[in-house]
């Protein structure tokens, strides 16, 4: 592969995909007022599991099934997130380092267990889009991904629909700005809830598994160094809403990707390279400026966002 | 006869306000977290008994392993301690990790830096000072992120754990290499032995086990002064509380959150000295990796209280060496242990709903005969 600004560009899409889809799923946990802080763990046992089921060629090997099978497992931590942010009330940032913290023990575990430490798998390989992927440049930028990347992407407007123009949409927003109205009005406050941590779940897993079986068909330990947690906090950097998350992810894909950055681009500091490590912290350094930033636009923030309800409390 | 059970119920009592039960609360989300773990073990083909027996075994079985248990809970005693104060001040702060690691490098800088220039009980009492300071600021940033900008804390801590990490790595293979690695060409990522005017004491050698065992217990019992019995921790606990009420009150609520996570920071960074001028006399990558998180169920295992803490470190130092223990004789990866502390994290938040109502309850029992005399000479007339 060679490395000029039409690969980095295409790379800049194409690493966006797990950074998209974790926090797609964040946004409607947190629109309906539950921040669910276990999408590190959950992004880290749908990425096992989807590629395990893939090299153990479960069901034909066919990585839609490992993106399924990902997903299920994320879903299902999802219930127990809902299930304790939402119906045992516990306190949301805490519980979700619980999450975190029983997601990668266990990601380890198994891959010790099962895979006995080493683990790869031939997951989804490009789907060039037909004629358009022939346009020069655009076409090699946009549309020579895997079919996990349309996906991301399509979400988006997707998102946007959900939470603006369906009834299931209105009762996210209502229940994150006033769960005590929206009770009154016979809307279920937990139920909805569940449903977006759920769905949340579902959509960390899902990046988990783009991230083991899209982008690098291996699984390691901890393989998400922090993406889960980026993934939160790019909800806050796009203000709950899809189209400006999607900028943050594409702007931290490139903050990922920068050592490509600066080989292509030939950047020294005082004739010399700039140490890797150096390199690999600005995606977190470019996380706390981002989150500086976002509080000016804190007043979009879902009012209800951390706190349970309880009936008859308001 | 029955005397010591007495006295243990009243201390309980004192402890929990009045209700034991509610002491025992994180005990009991503990054996459910066991419970679970046991069944995950079970369906990986692994006889869940035995594991916790080896645990068991490798943990308390003889006295070498006994001293293993408490030189790994010295470290997690001193992040816990401090995670009290953050949590206590309405900080949660996930960044025990990095703070821990910024100040053991740091400390590591100093004494050898200074080696030669100070006599070695000041370079000993600053090289601890500077493991602090180093910690405090790791946890400042954060703090102040927090107090001025409302940045979430927990994302911020996490976003410092990494970038310190990243540091550590830096530093190591390239700053503060050990000049014998560049010299035999090896080049492996550590830095130069700590002089040993700063190495901590041994108290029974082999054994690693060292005086900083008692550094963390009286760090804890000054914790626990600086909570209950000073303004300074009377003002950090109400803000944790109520922020709204503080403010009211005329308590500056910007400047104690960020001096809760700031002190968090410094106790983190003080553990991060302790472990390596105790134990590894050296920094080398992968260096105590684990404790910043470990620390912080330890201190949720104790009820965030710095007195509670201690018996906690012990149990969870125990669950380290026995998981080592574990690894050796039953091949089930160590890995298992920060699942089983995932669990015990999510069992203890979720059994407090279960204590707020049993607490509502008894005080609404408690108010009611007190109403009931209120309004006796009134109905009387």
């Amino acid at each position: 592969m060679e490395l000029n600004i039409v690969e980095a560009l295409r790379l800049a899409i194409q690493f966006a995909t797990p950074y998209l889809l974790a926090s797609l799923g964040e946004v409607f946990a947190q629109r309906s007022g539950v921040l669910n802080l276990g999408v590190e763990g959950m992004m880290l046992m749908g990425a096992f599991s989807a590629i395990f089921t893939v090299s153990s060629k479960g069901f034909g090997a066919s990585p839609w099934v490992g993106l399924l099978v990902g997903m299920i497992v994320g879903g299902l931590m999802g219930l127990g997130m809902a299930i304790v942010s939402v119906t045992l009330q516990a306190e949301q940032g805490i519980s979700g380092i619980g999450f975190t913290l029983f997601g990668l023990g266990l990601s380890s575990l198994l891959f010790k267990v099962l895979a006995g430490g080493v683990i790869t798998a031939s997951g989804f390989g490009p789907f060039p889009i037909p004629l358009l992927s022939d346009i020069p440049v655009l076409g090699d930028v946009f549309f020579r991904h895997n079919a996990l990347v349309y996906i991301a992407f399509l979400l988006v407007p997707i998102s946007v629909w959900v939470l603006n123009r369906t009834s299931w949409g209105l009762q996210i927003r209502a229940v994150g700005q006033n769960p005590a109205a929206a009770d009154t009005m016979g809307v279920s406050v937990a139920r909805v809830r569940y449903s977006t941590v759920i769905l949340g779940g579902i959509m960390a897993g899902a990046a988990g598994a783009s991230l083991s079986i899209a982008l690098t068909p291996i699984f390691q330990e901890n393989m998400t160094e922090g993406r889960g947690f980026i993934a939160v906090a790019l909800v806050y950097f796009g203000s709950w809403s899809p189209w400006r998350v999607m900028w943050g992810a594409l702007l931290f894909s490139i903050a990922n990707n920068l050592q490509i950055w600066v080989q292509i681009l030939n950047i020294q500091i005082g004739g010399a390279d700039i140490p890797p490590n150096l390199l690999i912290m600005v995606p977190y350094v470019l996380t706390i400026v981002v989150l500086v930033f976002a509080r000016q636009r804190a007043r979009v923030e879902p009012a209800a966002l951390t706190k349970p309800f309880e009936r008859g409390e308001n | 006869m029955n005397s010591w059970l007495d006295r243990l119920r009243t201390r309980l009592n004192r402890l929990s306000g009045g209700d034991p039960m509610v002491a025992l609360a994180p005990l009991i989300a503990a054996l459910l977290a066991l419970v679970a773990g046991a069944f995950i073990l079970l369906a990986l083909g692994k006889n869940p008994i035995e594991a916790y027996g080896a645990m068991l075994e490798g943990a308390f079985g003889s006295e070498r392993n006994l001293f293993r248990t408490l030189t790994r809970a010295t470290p997690l005693l001193l992040v816990a301690i401090g995670i009290c104060i953050a949590f206590r001040g309405g900080m949660i702060n996930i960044g025990a990790e990095g703070q821990l690691f910024v100040g053991a490098v740091s400390a590591t800088a100093f004494s050898i830096g200074f080696a030669d220039a100070l006599p070695g009980w000041l370079l000993v009492i600053l090289t601890l000072l500077i493991g602090f300071l180093a910690g405090a600021v790791w946890g400042a940033v954060p703090g102040v992120l927090k107090a001025r900008f409302n940045v979430n804390e927990i994302l911020s801590t996490v976003m410092m754990n990494e970038i310190a990490i990243q540091l550590l790595i830096f530093l190591l293979s390239g700053p503060m290499i050990d000049p014998a690695e560049v010299e035999r060409g090896t080049r492996i990522p550590q830095s130069a032995p700590l002089p040993e005017s700063v190495w901590m004491a041994r108290l029974a050698p082999p054994s690693q086990i060292h005086v900083g065992v008692f550094i963390a217990i009286i760090a804890a019992a000054v914790v626990y002064v600086l909570l209950w019995r000073t303004t300074l921790g009377y003002r950090i606990r109400a803000v944790g509380q109520n922020r709204d009420a503080s403010r009211y009150a005329g308590i500056s609520v910007p400047f104690y959150l960020a001096l809760s996570l700031t002190l968090s920071g410094g106790l983190a960074g003080l553990a991060g000295a302790v472990e390596v001028m105790g134990v590894s006399h050296r920094m080398v990558e992968g260096f105590a990796v684990g404790y910043g998180f470990s620390g912080i169920v330890v201190a949720l295992f104790g009820r965030l209280h710095p007195i509670g803490s201690i018996p906690s470190a012990f149990l969870f130092g125990a669950m380290l060496v026995g998981a080592d223990k574990m690894q050796r004789d039953l091949q089930v990866p160590s890995a298992t242990i920060i699942a089983l502390q995932g669990l015990i994290v999510i069992f203890v938040v979720s059994s407090d709903i279960w204590v707020r109502r049993r607490t509502a309850r008894r005080l609404a029992q408690q108010a009611a005969p007190t109403i009931s005399a209120a309004e006796a000479p009134a109905s009387s007339h």
